[in-house]
């Protein structure tokens, strides 16, 4: 029903080649152009994790001088977030929203070319500026002055890379919340929609409410740095502790940008998968919406130790821990949605549920960074490191793995490597552990962050982490030749792949997706 | 495009693209302008005239296209949307700037002047406008009963007269319409001139610059953003006075004035924000 597939011959006055892609207003291209740029970028950053994790295989200092190594760790950080995870989930918004709410296309076609064209000036920028005079960037991701104040060339075009990256955030949130409250198929109500556009709505709204907010910190560096203000300068009466707030105010909120879309994907693939409905469907959509709204209220636990007055630290910590309860919410309903469920372990429930363990580990241990005084021990250390890739990388990340491998079907039309796709999974979860894992030791026993050299006694983890890096660098390439192996052939998906999927695309659409999908709208009862 | 929603959807456009170059020229010259390497101005310029022939053929487009009855009331409901919702992400960059100047006002001048601090900036005393305890040049403070309290009457008068031109615009008084337009825009054209005057002003007599300190930066940047947004607006209300001239716009569908009348009244709403806590406190 409701497809239409190229009767209206469109094929003849589209172009072809690169100019296909230059000017496509087809969101299923624009989509496959996230994706594939995310993809790009996920070994742009990870070819600077594996030099850092190089670098520190051992103690003292190998292949990076310490500059060298700071500008690693910063482009790292930069292009893992603003390059690989945002614009993945942007992809997977332009993939999936349109086909799941029954609309045609985005609100806004030509719009939605944009926030995609800009985000290679943006890598271009991050990626030259190692090689003008002075360096990239190396003030760490968060750019706080007085670093970011200072520095060369490459400062100011990391900066203007930030500005580029948020002006492709602010359209394409725009136009997301556009096409999720305007384009839905008529009788699809709010609290019919699958949870994954829920997930990409409220992650909108954080967008367009943090970016501008992260625009104009930025501003306010470019200008102390080339036009003599001081807003971050104590001489003139700034502050550079003003940055932080400032920076985490956007922060905060976008380490929940990250992950709410892939709370998203993990409540259709454990539902799939699990052959029931999502336990707590209404509990789940005001657990991600109370999860959003917090997030605009704890900034400052990222600066503890910064200083500030001790009812701030208590209402941070206070607000910071808040933040467990409606996540709590979300993982007791995954668990309950599982119960009893006949589950099957395809690659996606693999992922979903590695997501599940490890994303929980990397909350508690957010919990443990939130109390003050247990902040003040490990603040700028390993564990802190090890924290936050448990959320992005075995959480954001497999999310990703998740979502890709439970749609690549619907995509090309073809089944992707299930034995590989396990492989891929096994060698991700124990080649992550081993990187990762160790370094909550190495961080409670003081091993400072950002550092290209080490005391002795923490030579045996490193390696262990460093051996756990590239062993998960190497598995991530085993998931570019499942990708291109199930974009060129294999088994014929069927059109519903997955017996227990419920969404619009399975229900509604062939495999592959034609490449207009939902002209006339399907009526959702 | 689509004919079974009739939701409009275009065909390839090249201007995204066109977009995007403009902004590699952009970015490229500004971070070589301002590390004083050559061809740094030559490219930013590109860049900008680039930007503004994409700026005249996309939204011209647009335009078209609406004026050829394209966008129904569903896409008409989008542009609502997505118009809100870009004034609002507009609101949260000027947030940043207002937040600092609180900040610098509230918190980080007072603990400057603190007795803990007495070591490291000895005499400085705090208190508000200051240039902070390290910049010893002197300023006067723009004060707000002259050339800001005149602006503030021109931009809330500006409000009312984009409003007459909207419900003459809504009664099909196509003369009205374009006499109020214009009213607008003449008023949006003061401001700018006395804004201008005011800067030069600063500079010249008061001594007061972007490099004096807090004052100098919260002054200039958050005025400066203003005076940048208000130029926006004058641009785009200009637009619109032409597609007046050549007969767009109908009595029921006429989006392009009303998101322009938006922004309109969103630039006049942070000016009084800025005329209270810039200004007058």
């Amino acid at each position: 029903m409701a497809v239409i597939q190229d009767v209206h011959g469109h094929a003849h006055d589209h172009p072809t080649g690169i100019m296909r892609w230059l000017t496509t207003t087809n969101h299923k291209d624009i989509g496959t152009l996230y994706l594939c740029f995310s993809l790009a970028m996920l070994f742009v950053g990870g070819f600077l994790a594996m030099g850092i994790r190089a670098e520190l295989f051992m103690p003292g200092i190998q292949i990076l001088e310490p500059e060298v190594f700071n500008s690693f760790t910063t482009l790292h950080g930069l292009i893992m977030v603003f390059g690989a995870v945002m614009p993945a989930w942007v992809g997977f918004a332009n993939w999936q929203i349109p086909l799941m709410i029954g609309a045609p296309d985005m609100a806004f076609a030509r719009l939605n070319n944009w926030s995609f064209w800009l985000l290679p000036i943006a890598a271009l920028l991050l990626i030259t500026s190692f090689f003008v005079p002075g360096g990239a960037a190396a003030g760490g991701w968060t750019f706080y002055p007085p670093l970011s104040t200072q520095g060369g060339m490459g400062t100011d075009m990391m900066l203007f890379a930030v500005h580029v990256f948020g002006m492709s955030s602010i359209m394409g949130s725009i136009n997301i919340i556009t096409t999720i409250l305007n384009m839905r198929a008529p009788g699809l109500t709010l609290m019919k929609m699958p949870m994954f556009v829920w997930g990409w709505l409220i992650t909108a709204y954080l967008l367009v409410l943090v970016m501008p907010v992260l625009a104009g910190a930025v501003t306010m560096v470019l200008t102390d740095r080339n036009f003599g203000t001081s807003f971050f300068n104590a001489a003139g009466g700034g502050d550079p502790v003003m940055f932080q707030h400032i920076f985490w105010f956007f922060g905060h909120p976008e380490v929940y940008i990250m992950i709410l879309p892939a709370f998203g994907v993990i409540s259709e693939v454990i539902a799939t998968f699990s052959r029931k409905p999502l336990f707590g469907y209404t509990s789940m959509v005001y657990a991600i919406a109370a999860i959003a709204l917090l997030s605009c209220f704890v900034w400052a636990h990222h600066m503890f130790t910064a200083g500030m007055p001790v009812t701030g630290q208590l209402f941070f910590m206070y607000a910071t821990m808040l933040i467990g309860v409606p996540t709590g919410v979300k993982v007791f309903n995954w668990t309950a949605t599982m119960w009893r469920g006949s589950m099957t372990f395809e690659t996606p429930m693999l992922f979903a549920i590695g997501f599940i363990v490890l994303f929980v580990i990397g909350g508690f241990s957010g919990v443990v960074c939130a109390v003050v005084p247990i902040d003040v021990q490990v603040q700028d250390t390993y564990y802190v490191i090890a924290h936050f890739h448990y959320v992005l990388v075995s959480g954001a990340l497999f999310a990703l793995f998740s979502g890709a491998y439970y749609w690549l079907p619907k995509w090309t039309g073809h089944m992707y490597d299930e034995t590989l796709g396990k492989w891929h999974f096994w060698l991700s979860m124990i080649f992550f552990n081993m990187a990762f894992f160790v370094q909550h030791f190495l961080g409670l026993a003081g091993m400072p962050r950002r550092i290209p050299d080490y005391a002795l006694q923490f030579a045996d983890f490193n390696m262990i982490s460093s051996i756990g890096a590239f062993g998960f660098g190497l598995t991530q390439l085993l998931f570019v030749y499942i990708v291109i192996k199930c974009v060129r052939g294999g088994e014929k998906a069927a059109d519903k792949t997955w017996e227990g999927a419920t969404t619009l695309e399975w229900t509604h659409l062939p495999s592959p997706a034609p490449y207009h999908s939902f002209e006339t709208p399907p009526v959702v009862k | 495009m689509s004919q079974g929603t009739g939701y409009y959807v275009p065909s390839p456009s090249k201007w995204p693209i066109i977009g995007s170059t403009a902004l590699l020229f952009m970015a490229f010259g500004a971070a070589f302008t301002m590390s004083k390497l050559p061809l740094g101005y030559g490219l930013l310029i590109t860049g900008l005239v680039i930007l503004a022939f994409l700026i005249y053929g996309w939204f011209r487009e647009v335009a078209l296209e609406s004026e050829a009855g394209k966008y129904k009331a569903k896409e008409d409901k989008s542009f609502r949307w997505s118009m809100g919702w870009f004034i609002f992400s507009e609101v949260m960059f000027f947030a940043s700037f207002f937040g600092a100047l609180f900040y610098m006002r509230v918190l980080s001048v007072p603990w400057l002047a603190g007795s803990e601090q007495e070591l490291l900036w000895p005499g400085f005393a705090g208190g508000w406008p200051t240039a902070g305890p390290g910049f010893d040049e002197k300023f006067t403070p723009m004060g707000a009963w002259g050339i800001p309290a005149i602006n503030t009457t021109l931009l809330l008068t500006s409000g009312v007269t984009i409003t007459l031109a909207h419900w003459a615009l809504k009664k099909n008084d196509r003369g009205a319409l374009k006499l109020w337009l214009f009213a607008t825009i003449a008023l949006g054209l003061t401001f700018l001139g006395f804004q201008i005057y005011e800067y030069g002003h600063a500079y010249a007599e008061l001594n007061l610059k972007l490099t004096s300190g807090a004052y100098g930066s919260t002054f200039f940047m958050l005025t400066g953003f203003h005076g940048f947004h208000v130029t926006v607006g004058t641009i785009m209300l200009i637009a619109i006075f032409f597609r007046c001239l050549n007969g767009h716009f109908k009595p029921e569908h006429h989006f392009g004035f009303e998101g322009v009348a938006w922004y309109w009244h969103f630039v006049d709403v942070v000016w009084l924000g800025l005329f209270i806590f810039v200004y007058l406190l």
